[in-house]
């Protein structure tokens, strides 16, 4: 589904003391089946932006479009069961969510209440638990039950099991191993290219927007800093830098080896070997045979 | 949900009042709240009004925002008044409309008792809208401490105090992020019949308390680990202390008792 968010700007409590303009005149756009990095230091409005894509929260000015919903200021939309039916959240920490008995249980609650037929609800089921590596065994047991990486998987799967076509994950691997953080996001980036889904990561990790995002959006202080593809983004070291943001790593070290070396090399996606080929032909010449 | 608040949730300021001792705000208000009842004229009810208006003036909160916060209560003074504007059947009949009769008294004590309540709550309100909640947990330990000689467990009551104050934020902040993620899963928390919308409160309620519990462990776990054993022989990191404000406001408030006493018919 595309989306774009038109002038869109979100203030909390407002007519208080505590008044706070998260978003200010917000405006970008995305277009259906991409994979949308969304990054900026913390407080910058990442969340506040994300809840307004299943209607969570509603612009105080401005307009928001998510395929055929309109979300505006001031104006009910109707359709909001609908809406949130098509856009999945993965929230920070969602294991907070867990509340049935079993784990099956819990990861059926969202289609239920959507009104999927129950043998649906059964394939769902089985399809999010072999995505998200969840052992069937674990299926009838109760969610509290399990650990923190368990139950941060079976919070995700009950998002699958909803099959939304925009998926939107809030830093859907903050706090667990490397490894797991690396399973789960790879798994997003499988189920993005398998159904054609449109999603948004919020993430603090350039390495990951890097690696799976077409396009990044950065956020500062409640305003977009920056847009455009990951390489050309990362190019601008001092600008991100500003707004407390790094390049990833990949990238710093060919800037460094180019500076120090004063040779001719560009990061251009490649991967660790490929780099490693690059930069011994640069060393040695092309005296090297693999 | 996202744009709820306390009612006389603190706001941080510097004003007069903000810097009153909270010993002192306390105590005022306690004998403020007894003098109240003395009043029967309408010369003593201007002269409260007076220093409670002009307490809510030196706290530099905007008014608006005081009436906002009162917005809940608004209800119950308004349907005071009326009450005794119905049920009172003394002095001479006003007016009388639908056959039903208002009488001179019956407007004359709904407007006293439902100003009386209007004060009173603006008042407390100013409390909590200028004092944080730790201080006027310490305020009431050092008032209860003399109750400590009669084995009363104040230090103990106080811990409670301050622990729940401390978390009632975290869990209107918790209770608003599940209630999201389960919206977000298609809980309808708006709509839908009474057995519905009672339904829809459990998968709010079991992680809410999930995390309660969980928290209320932690941190019993690591009050332990530092080694809390209880009041005796604590001392505080916030001394409080008396200064020229508070002699202040008890001139003021002594003003206004004797004037109060002069002006009762
Ligand atoms: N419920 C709320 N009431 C008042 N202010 C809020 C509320 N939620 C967020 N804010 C404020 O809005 C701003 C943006 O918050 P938001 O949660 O969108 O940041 P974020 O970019 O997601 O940060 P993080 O990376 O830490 O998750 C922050 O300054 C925050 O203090
Ligand atoms: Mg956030």
């Amino acid at each position: 589904m595309d989306i774009s968010f038109d002038k869109v700007s979100y203030t909390y409590q407002p007519n208080t003391p505590f008044e706070h303009r998260a978003l200010d005149e917000v405006s970008f756009k995305i277009n259906s089946g991409a994979y949308v990095a969304v990054i900026g230091h913390t407080g910058s409005g990442k969340s506040t932006l994300i809840q307004h894509l299943n209607g969570l929260l509603q612009p105080t000015s401005g307009e928001v479009k998510v395929g055929e919903y309109h979300l505006k200021a001031n104006e009910k939309n109707k359709q909001l069961r609908n809406l949130r039916e098509q856009v999945g959240v993965v929230f920070q920490y969602p294991e907070h969510q867990l509340f049935e008995e079993t784990v099956a249980k819990d990861i059926a609650f969202g289609p239920q209440n959507f009104g999927v037929p129950q043998e649906e609800i059964h394939r769902r089921t089985r399809e999010a638990v072999k995505a998200t590596q969840i052992h069937e065994d674990l299926l009838e047991r109760s969610p509290f039950d399990l650990s923190g990486g368990q139950m941060r998987r079976v919070a995700i799967s009950g998002v699958l099991a909803m099959d939304p076509r925009v998926l939107v994950l809030d830093e859907p691997t903050a706090g667990l191993d490397p490894n797991g953080q690396k399973e789960i996001m790879q798994m997003f980036h499988r189920l993005h290219k398998d159904k054609q889904l449109t999603t948004i990561l919020v993430t603090h990790s350039m390495e990951d927007a890097l690696a799976y995002a077409d396009h990044i959006v950065i956020l500062n202080q409640g305003e977009v800093y920056m847009e455009g593809a990951p390489l050309e983004i990362f190019k601008q070291q001092q600008a991100l830098e500003d707004v407390q943001l790094d390049v990833p790593e990949v990238i710093q070290f060919v800037t460094k080896v180019r500076e120090q070396l004063g040779v001719e090399l560009e990061y251009t996606g490649q991967s660790i070997a490929e780099l490693a080929k690059e930069l011994t032909r640069i060393v040695k010449g092309d005296r090297v045979y693999e | 949900m996202s744009n709820s608040m306390i009612i006389g949730q603190y706001i941080p300021g510097d004003s007069f009042v903000h810097r009153l001792d909270p010993r002192s705000k306390i105590a005022i208000i306690f004998f403020f709240v007894i003098i109240v009842f003395f009043a029967n004229s309408v010369m003593s009810y201007g002269l409260l009004a007076l220093f409670a208006i002009g307490s809510a003036a030196t706290s530099r909160i905007p008014l608006t925002y005081i009436m906002k916060g009162l917005k809940p209560v608004w209800f119950l003074v308004i349907f005071t008044f009326l009450l005794h504007l119905i049920v009172t059947k003394q002095g001479e009949v006003l007016v009388s409309i639908l056959g039903w009769e208002i009488y001179e008294e019956g407007l004359i004590q709904g407007a006293a008792i439902s100003l009386r309540f209007f004060l009173l709550i603006m008042v407390t309100s100013l409390l909590t809208f200028t004092t944080t909640p730790i201080e006027i947990t310490d305020a009431i330990e050092e008032l209860l401490g003399p109750l400590k000689k009669v084995n009363f467990p104040v230090h103990e009551l106080a811990l409670m105090m301050s622990i729940s104050l401390r978390f009632i934020p975290t869990l209107m902040q918790e209770t608003e992020k599940i209630s999201k993620a389960q919206a977000s899963r298609g809980v309808d928390f708006r709509t839908g019949s009474f057995k519905d919308r009672v339904k829809a409160v459990i998968p709010l309620l079991v992680p809410l308390f999930v995390s309660a519990f969980k928290r209320a462990e932690e941190l019993a776990m690591a009050m332990e680990a530092r080694g809390y054993q209880g009041g005796e022989g604590r001392t505080k990191l916030r001394e409080l202390h008396l200064g020229k404000s508070d002699v202040y406001l008890y001139i003021m408030f002594i003003l206004l008792v004797i004037g109060l006493f002069l002006t009762r018919s």
